[in-house]
This record gives C-alpha cells, sequence and structure tokens, in this order.
C-alpha cells in the first residue's frame, strides 16, 4: 500500500521543481532552441528556393546561349555559302573568258592555217600545172618525133572518132 | 569475489552474441558501458547479501533474506542513499531531515538511522518487533519502513504490524528528492548547453551536446506536438512536452544507474503530479467546442445525457490516471524484474545461479533502457494527444 500512497513531502518538491524547471527551460532553453531551429529551417529553406530559381535561370540562360549559337551557325552556313557561290562564279567566270579566249587565238590559227593551205594549195596548182604542160610538151614532142608516129596518132584520133 | 568472476565470464560470450547480433559500433560501446556499470551493481549487490544471514552485529538482529522485502526496500524511497555493506554497518550517504513538527526541526538521517534499538510488542499479533529511535536531534521520532513517527511515550506503538503513532509533516530531502533534483539538474545541463551552443554559433548545423539534443526537440515539436496537437495551436504546449519529455526520459535513465538505485520516475507521487499537470493543461486550454463536446455530445438524444456526462466527466479524469498509472507500473516492474533475478541467487543461496539470473537481469536492464525513451515518448505523445483533442477545431 505504501508503494501507491503519494508522498505529500516528494509532491512538494516535485511541484517546486518541476514548475522551476518548466520555467527556467522555457525561457532559457527551448525558447532559443526553437526559434534558432526555426530560423536554420528557413534559412534552409530560402537557400533551397534560392537553388531553384538559379537553376531555372541557369536553364534560362543555356537556352538563349543556344539559340544563339544556332543563329550564329546559321550565319556562317549563309556566309559560306555566299563565299562559294561568289568563288565558283569567279572560277566560271574565268574560265569562259579563257575559253573565249582561246577560241579566238584558236579561230585566227584556223583561219591563218586555212589561209596558208590556200596559198600552198594555189602554189602547188600552179607548179602542177607547168609540170603538167612540160610533161604534155615533153610527150607531144617524143610522140610526134617522127612521120610514121604522127600517122598512127592521127589514125588513131581519126578511129576513136564515132560517125554516127 | 569468485561470483565476480563468474559474472565477467558470462558477459564475454554474451558480447560475441550481441556482437553478431547488432553488428554496430555505437550498440556494441553502449553495451560495453552498460556492462561495466550492471558488473558493479551486482558485485555491490553479492557483497550485500552474502552478508546477509542470522547474523546479530552490534546488537541489531538481521533476519533471513527476504526476496520481497529486498525489492520493495530498492524500489521505494528512503531517507539515505545506501552504497554498499550491511544495512546498519555499511556505507551510505545520509540525506537531511526536514520536518514540519511545531516549528522547523532538521537533522541528518543518520541520528534515525543509528540510534536507540529498541523493542515493541504488537498490540494485536502480540508479536516482538524491533524498531530504532531517533538519538541527539532526532530525540523524540522514529523510523520504521523508511517511514518517521513521532514517539509517544518514548515507544512506537504496533499494530498488525503497523505503527499507529501520529507522522511528522515529512519534507526530507530523500532519495528520490535527491535524484529529482539530479535530474533537473542534468536536464537543465543539456538543454541550456544546446541554448548556449547555438547562441554562440548561430544557426548553424548541431554539433557536441546540441547534436544530441536537437533531435529528440525536433522530435517532441513535430511528431509528439504538431502531428497531435495540430498546426494550428501546437507552438504554445511545446515547451511543456519538452520539459516533460526530457523529465521523464533522464529520470528512467537515472533508474538505471546502479548504486544510485533511484526509482524517481516509478514513484507514484511523481507520476501523478506530472498526471496532474496534463490533466490541468488539458482542461485550462479546453476550447468551447470541447466542453459542448462533453455536456452536449452531438448526436445524443437528451434523455441519454443523464447517463453521457457523468461518463464523459470522468473520462476527463481517466485519461491523465492511466497516464500516471502507466509510467508508475512500467519503471517499477522494471526495477522488480531485475532484483527478482539477482534475487534467485540468494534465494538458493549459490553463486553458480548467476549464470542464469545475470544474463537474464542483463536482458531486461538493457530492456529498460529502451522502455525509458519509450515510457517517456508516450506520455509525452499522449498529452500532447489528449491536449489536442482540447484545443480541437469544430469542424463538420
Amino acid at each position: 500500500m505504501d508503494l501507491i500512497t503519494p508522498d505529500l513531502g516528494l509532491l512538494f518538491w516535485t511541484g517546486l521543481v518541476f514548475i522551476a524547471l518548466l520555467f527556467i527551460l522555457t525561457k532559457f532553453a527551448w525558447k532559443p532552441i526553437l526559434n534558432m531551429v526555426n530560423t536554420r529551417e528557413q534559412k534552409i529553406t530560402e537557400a533551397l528556393e534560392l537553388a531553384e530559381k538559379t537553376k531555372a535561370e541557369m536553364q534560362l540562360l543555356a537556352a538563349q546561349n543556344e539559340e544563339l549559337v544556332k543563329e550564329a551557325r546559321k550565319e556562317r552556313d549563309a556566309m559560306i555559302k555566299d563565299a562559294k557561290a561568289t568563288a565558283d562564279k569567279m572560277v566560271d567566270d574565268a574560265k569562259n573568258k579563257a575559253k573565249e579566249e582561246a577560241e579566238k587565238v584558236l579561230e585566227s590559227a584556223r583561219t591563218s592555217i586555212n589561209a596558208e593551205k590556200a596559198a600552198a594549195i594555189a602554189e602547188l596548182k600552179a607548179q602542177m600545172a607547168a609540170f603538167s604542160i612540160e610533161i604534155a610538151e615533153k610527150v607531144v614532142r617524143e610522140n610526134l618525133s617522127s612521120d610514121e608516129k604522127q600517122k598512127a596518132l592521127a589514125d588513131k584520133l581519126a578511129g576513136e572518132i564515132n560517125l554516127n | 569475489m569468485v561470483f565476480i568472476l563468474l559474472l565477467k565470464k558470462v558477459s564475454i560470450p554474451l558480447r560475441q552474441i550481441l556482437k553478431a547480433f547488432f553488428q554496430n559500433e555505437i550498440t556494441m560501446r553502449l553495451f560495453n558501458k552498460f556492462n561495466t556499470l550492471v558488473l558493479t551493481v551486482f558485485s555491490v549487490l553479492s557483497i550485500n547479501a552474502l552478508y546477509a544471514g542470522h547474523d546479530e552485529v552490534d546488537g541489531y538482529v538481521e533476519k533471513d533474506f527476504n526476496i520481497g522485502e529486498m525489492i520493495m526496500h530498492h524500489i521505494k524511497d528512503a531517507h539515505e542513499i545506501h552504497l554498499w555493506g550491511d544495512a546498519h554497518n555499511g556505507t551510505s550517504v545520509y540525506l537531511p531531515i526536514i520536518l514540519m513538527d511545531g516549528g522547523l526541526k532538521t537533522f541528518s538521517s543518520s541520528h534515525l538511522y543509528h540510534g536507540e534499538l529498541k523493542t515493541a510488542v504488537d498490540h494485536k499479533t502480540h508479536e516482538e518487533i524491533h524498531y530504532v529511535a531517533g538519538v541527539g536531534p532526532a530525540d523524540g521520532y522514529a523510523i520504521f519502513h523508511e517511514k518517521i513517527y513521532k514517539l509517544e511515550n518514548g515507544e512506537l506503538q504496533f499494530e498488525d504490524s503497523h505503527p499507529h503513532n501520529a507522522k511528522p509533516m515529512d519534507f526530507s530531502i530523500t532519495k528520490n528528492v535527491f535524484v529529482l533534483f539530479l535530474v533537473s539538474f542534468i536536464v537543465c545541463l543539456l538543454a541550456i548547453g544546446t541554448a548556449r551552443y547555438y547562441k554562440k554559433n548561430g544557426a548553424i548545423a548541431p554539433k557536441g551536446v546540441a547534436k544530441f539534443i536537437e533531435p529528440l526537440v525536433i522530435f517532441v515539436r513535430d511528431d509528439v506536438a504538431k502531428a497531435n496537437i495540430g498546426e494550428h495551436a501546437y507552438k504554445k504546449y511545446v515547451p511543456y512536452l519538452l520539459t516533460i519529455f526530457f523529465f521523464i526520459l533522464v529520470g528512467n535513465l537515472l533508474g538505471l544507474v546502479p548504486m544510485l538505485s533511484a526509482n524517481l520516475t516509478g514513484n507514484i507521487t511523481i507520476t501523478l503530479f506530472l498526471a496532474v499537470c496534463t490533466l490541468l493543461a488539458t482542461v485550462l486550454s479546453g476550447n468551447k467546442n470541447y466542453w459542448h463536446h462533453i455536456f452536449a455530445t452531438p448526436g445524443v438524444p437528451v434523455p441519454l445525457l443523464i447517463i453521457m456526462i457523468p461518463i464523459e466527466v470522468v473520462g476527463i479524469l481517466t485519461k491523465p490516471f492511466a497516464l500516471m498509472i502507466r509510467l508508475f507500473a512500467n519503471i517499477t516492474a522494471g526495477h522488480v524484474i531485475i532484483l527478482a533475478f539477482i534475487g534467485i541467487i540468494f534465494i538458493n543461496k549459490n553463486a553458480a545461479w548467476g549464470a542464469l539470473s545475470v544474463p537474464m537481469a542483463l536482458f531486461i536492464s538493457v530492456l529498460e533502457i529502451l522502455v525509458a525513451f519509450l515510457q517517456a515518448y508516450l506520455f509525452a505523445m499522449l498529452s500532447a494527444l489528449f491536449i489536442g483533442a482540447a484545443v480541437e477545431e469544430h469542424h463538420h
């Protein structure tokens, strides 16, 4: 029975000590600790929010950068294309001009060759004619060197003439 | 000595088993420390009891070993802290006696424990009962089963083995009051140490004592207060719940410290006071909704209210009453079991029984560490739950 009978003296001391403890701890321990813990939690939340915000900003920046790079690349491509076209055109022009020049040279060469050829042919013709006359003269002279031969020729020619 | 050696031998394989079980550095370290403590208390107890026999030392008559008496002596309050040795020749710390008996009277309890040996005859059973009457400043008082009585004609009057003398108002610093101071001191040291750490270092990550206290503080705030009382009102009650949690926790743990043999939170007076605090907190913070539910429970026909109102009113009291009994019974039961296991050795008067009783007592002791935390949590949690019901907002 002693075990479950509250003791007045102990109750008095318990009340005194516990209430004092409650007030002392509340004032000097729990309030400062809880305040600090709250402050820290707030700080952590803020830091996390900031990190999240920074992350989003970074993402935006990265996207912008990519856009810029893309644009630059496009511009570069256009520039290269332009340059290529210009170069191609220049080469083509040069080629055409050279071709024309070559053609011209060829043409003039051909003209002069033709002229030379014509001259050569004319000269050849003239010489041929002279030779032919010379040969003919010699042949004729040979053929008509005797009377018999003159007569035979006259016969042959007369035989060829057909009197129809 | 043989017994102590035996204890050490038993503890080594037990350590192996525990090591395999936990695989945990911290648990092992805790166990090692605890092991030393347990060895100390067992060795002290053993010396204590080895001398207990049918001896007569300096005129004091020693009775045979009575396990019931031994256990009751250990779990009840006392006016001394008995360290070691036989009850009357051992070493004790004698605590001051403060009596209100026609003025304040203070003296050391040694004058009561080491007074004049007297023999009285029980008025009913006619048995001879030995008791010690105080001498010197304690003249006129006697202590019997740790209670102080006023002597009538210089004698105690016994009836059915109980003295029927008047008792003075006893405000002594008993063992439990001393432990009460010690608990408060330790809790202050831990909590104010934590607060000082933050004051010095600002709101940074905790270290040292703060690292141990802060998780418990946050646990009580979030999982005990906020979860049971609700977001809207919990802040006001956090300091009370924290105080109650740490007070009970440290009280429970000090109860496991050998030599001190304290049983603070296993004392009905302490649990009664704590339960009354929770009752007051509940009743004083009860809102209109709470009282409405008690005196005019919605949906209950008026004739039934005649039955319902008394039930509800009793319900207000039974909740803290259960709190009081739960803490008292759990802590006292733990002490009783440990002492009973140790008692096996002395009942059989054979140290070899230590091989059975010591591992079992050790197991219960380790379990008591868990219970210490569990009961502190339960008391705080249920207090929060009752307060939560009292401040609940009306919503349907």
